[in-house]
């Protein structure tokens, strides 16, 4: 089977899609994004909570029905309290680490620029430096003099986000949101490009990071008999990291699991991912440590029961601001999970 | 120089990498601003070095010092798969450090990562080791070695970014912003400079953060009678103590201790006070941890204080000033060099 990657589409697609502000609940740009891109090749509809349901036409008649989904959402901070001091007091959404948010700036929604500081480790004993730092020290230093100052600029529940930028180097991506933008990407690609010759129904979900729910909805809402759900996955292959415990490794191909915290894969579309690489040529893996998760957790409890598999671009340092990935791995997780969507559409499974 | 002008000094040098050892940099910007007002400006073992007025027998020279440094990181291995192994330069927080963007100085600047196990590995949150610092060069290049030798410099790459009411965010503020305080006092002294009580020279040095080194050699050749550091210390903030902190945008932090000339410390609280000038006061028990350590022992010895500028998160790559403070100790400078009262 040969696959066409339209490799600057896939490119500019993930720098736009990155570099918008879209944490769980706070979607709409990149839904904004998304709605303008296919308007016009699918017909869409945006659900209660937020996700965009496109259903594409591309000519014939599947043999069953296949979703495939991605997240819209990324991890970010949520203002939880408004200081005397004029500071703001933050928690995180979704699994951000603290020790990823101290000792950078941050943006608010609003574009507003914050520090996220520290006491000055001049000022700190010991213990203090070597005691990692939790969310409730936190807090952002938006040049505010007091509380009221800051209340003219800030409410209670706004986000602020990473503000690492997007950066292509040498075949290497890093940038905040990879994680689930490139999911978007590869599904905006294959709409933009006409690739799938099937009937088809698309779903850009939200607020996956704080628990896979407009997941949950969405498959409910498509009913479908197969889904296949193309994500981020989380790689340590680097020196705090050996053997098994790398989980897996940039530039060894898209990450198919047959399981993780949230699902046992279907076999018989796992061992499709296998035969597929194979055929095409290029490298796949699965994970090596049994963690993490993401909407196939949800998608494939839905209703009935739903089959389901996820391919995954493998993501250094995800749910921090500098997400790492390697070009190619997520070029070929769009050609693999196309070539699995078309042959799950025509029945060959 | 007024208030905007300022900030964009400041924001030009904070974001010269410029970590100690490597201020080449920072030193060519500061060359370059300093020649604007002094024809006799040099570069000197890493000291940017400027002398003003004509030095005669029966005026007292003084020292206007600033330094070039900031801290960072340095390069002290290369994993077989191209990971860079760093080790500190000057006191930094590891606790920061997971995924923090990063500039590997080799034969050409090379953006990295600092590695960090992702939470859905992790067990538990433990700050990294000292001898577990590693760095993701984001290059693609099988020839990293060829490219990053051990031994060069790593900085932080957190540009500068303008918060709300003057106060500015950034990687090297400590102590650009005290550059950008002494060119604005240089400024305002600019065309009278032959006819002041003082000849002075303006120095920027050098390795402060690694124990004062470029101040304690420019100051043997300088031979200064009074030496003025001009630095950044604490600024009251969340999680800091309040009697080891002076406070932001209250003015410049004005020194006294055992090892500081109590007269010129005495000379800017009483000349603060006359003139209406917000000031606070910053007493240390021993030494300062600033240039005018090295000042003060200089040779025979010489009177030194320190004008410092209150600055919150330091050593972070966010840390914050505000311009207003930097106005305060750019206008106590000129106001002493104008005056030659000094008791």
């Amino acid at each position: 089977m040969s696959i066409n990657i339209n490799k600057t589409l896939l490119r500019q697609l993930l720098r736009e899609l990155c570099e918008l502000d879209g944490a769980s609940g706070q979607e709409d740009r990149v839904r904004e994004f998304i709605l303008d891109k296919i308007r016009d090749k699918c017909e869409c509809r945006v659900t209660p909570l937020g996700c965009v349901i496109a259903e594409y036409k591309g000519g014939n008649v599947p043999a069953g029905k296949l979703m495939i989904s991605a997240h819209m959402d990324e991890v970010g901070l949520i203002v939880t309290g408004i200081n005397s001091d004029g500071t703001l007091n933050i928690n995180c959404i979704g699994g951000v680490e603290a020790d990823a948010v101290i000792g950078r700036q941050v943006r608010l929604q609003n574009g507003i620029m914050g520090a996220v500081g520290s006491k000055a480790v001049h000022n700190m004993s010991e213990e203090e430096r070597k005691c990692a730092p939790k969310f409730e020290g936190l807090y952002i230093d938006i040049g505010a003099i007091d509380r009221a100052d800051a209340e003219k600029h800030v409410s209670l529940g706004d986000y602020a986000y990473f503000t690492s930028g997007f950066a292509e180097k040498g075949g290497f991506i890093r940038s905040k949101a990879i994680d689930d933008r490139a999911g978007c990407a590869i599904m905006l690609a294959m709409i933009l490009d006409n690739a799938l010759s099937y009937d088809c129904t698309f779903t850009f979900v939200t607020q996956e990071e704080i628990g896979l729910r407009g997941a949950r909805t969405a498959a409910f809402d498509v009913a479908p008999d197969f889904a296949l759900v193309l994500e981020a996955t989380t790689a340590a292959d680097i020196p705090l990291s050996e053997g098994d415990k790398r989980c897996c490794i940039l530039g060894e191909g898209p990450v198919v699991s047959y399981m993780d915290r949230s699902t046992l894969y279907d076999r018989g579309l796992y061992g499709l991912s296998i035969r597929l690489a194979e055929d095409m040529g290029i490298k796949r893996q699965t994970k090596t440590v049994i963690a993490g998760g993401n909407d196939s957790g949800a998608i494939h409890i839905s209703r009935g029961g739903v089959r389901t598999c996820a391919v995954s671009v493998p993501c250094r340092y995800l749910h921090t601001p500098c997400c790492v990935i390697n070009e190619e791995d997520y070029f070929d997780s769009y050609a693999l999970s196309l070539a699995m969507a078309e042959k799950i559409l025509s029945g060959e499974v | 120089m007024d208030r905007k002008e300022l900030a964009e000094l400041i924001i030009k040098l904070a974001d010269c990498s410029g970590v100690s050892g490597c201020e080449s940099d920072t030193a060519l910007v500061c060359l370059e601003e300093i020649q604007k007002y002094s024809d006799s400006a040099i570069i000197k073992n890493g000291n940017v070095i400027a002398h003003f007025g004509k030095r005669t027998d029966n005026k007292p020279h003084v020292l206007i010092d600033a330094h070039l440094d900031r801290v960072g990181l340095i390069v002290t291995g290369i994993t077989p798969e191209g990971f860079i192994k760093a080790d500190c330069i000057g006191g930094l927080d590891r606790r920061i450090f997971p995924a923090q963007r990063v500039i590997i100085h080799g034969k050409e600047d090379i953006s990295g990562v600092i590695c960090t196990i992702p939470p859905h590995l992790k067990k538990d949150s433990a700050v990294l080791d000292k001898d577990r610092i590693f760095i993701d060069p984001i290059s693609g290049r099988d020839d990293i070695s060829e490219i990053i030798s051990l031994g060069d410099f790593i900085s932080f790459d957190s540009p500068c970014t303008e918060l709300l009411n003057g106060r500015i965010c950034g990687a090297g503020l400590d102590d650009r912003c005290g550059i950008a305080a002494v060119i604005k006092a240089v400024d305002c002294l600019s065309g009278c400079y032959d006819n002041l009580p003082y000849s002075f020279t303006v120095m920027f040095s050098a390795q402060e953060e690694l124990g004062e080194r470029g101040a304690c050699i420019g100051a043997f050749d300088i031979e200064p009678d009074i030496s003025i550091a001009v630095d950044v210390s604490f600024a009251l903030c969340g999680g800091e103590n309040p009697r080891k902190c002076g406070e932001l945008s209250k003015g410049c932090m004005i020194g006294i201790a055992p090892s500081l000339d109590r007269g010129l410390s005495k000379w800017f609280i009483e000349h603060s006070k006359e003139y209406d000038i917000p000031y606070q006061i910053e007493v240390m028990n021993g030494t300062t941890g600033t240039d005018a350590d090295r000042f003060s022992v200089n040779k025979g010895g010489s009177r030194a204080v320190t004008l410092s500028i209150p600055l919150r998160y330091m050593h972070t790559p966010a840390e914050v000033i505000d311009l207003s403070d930097c106005e305060l100790t750019a206008r106590l400078i000129a106001d002493f060099l104008k005056a030659g009262d000094v008791k």
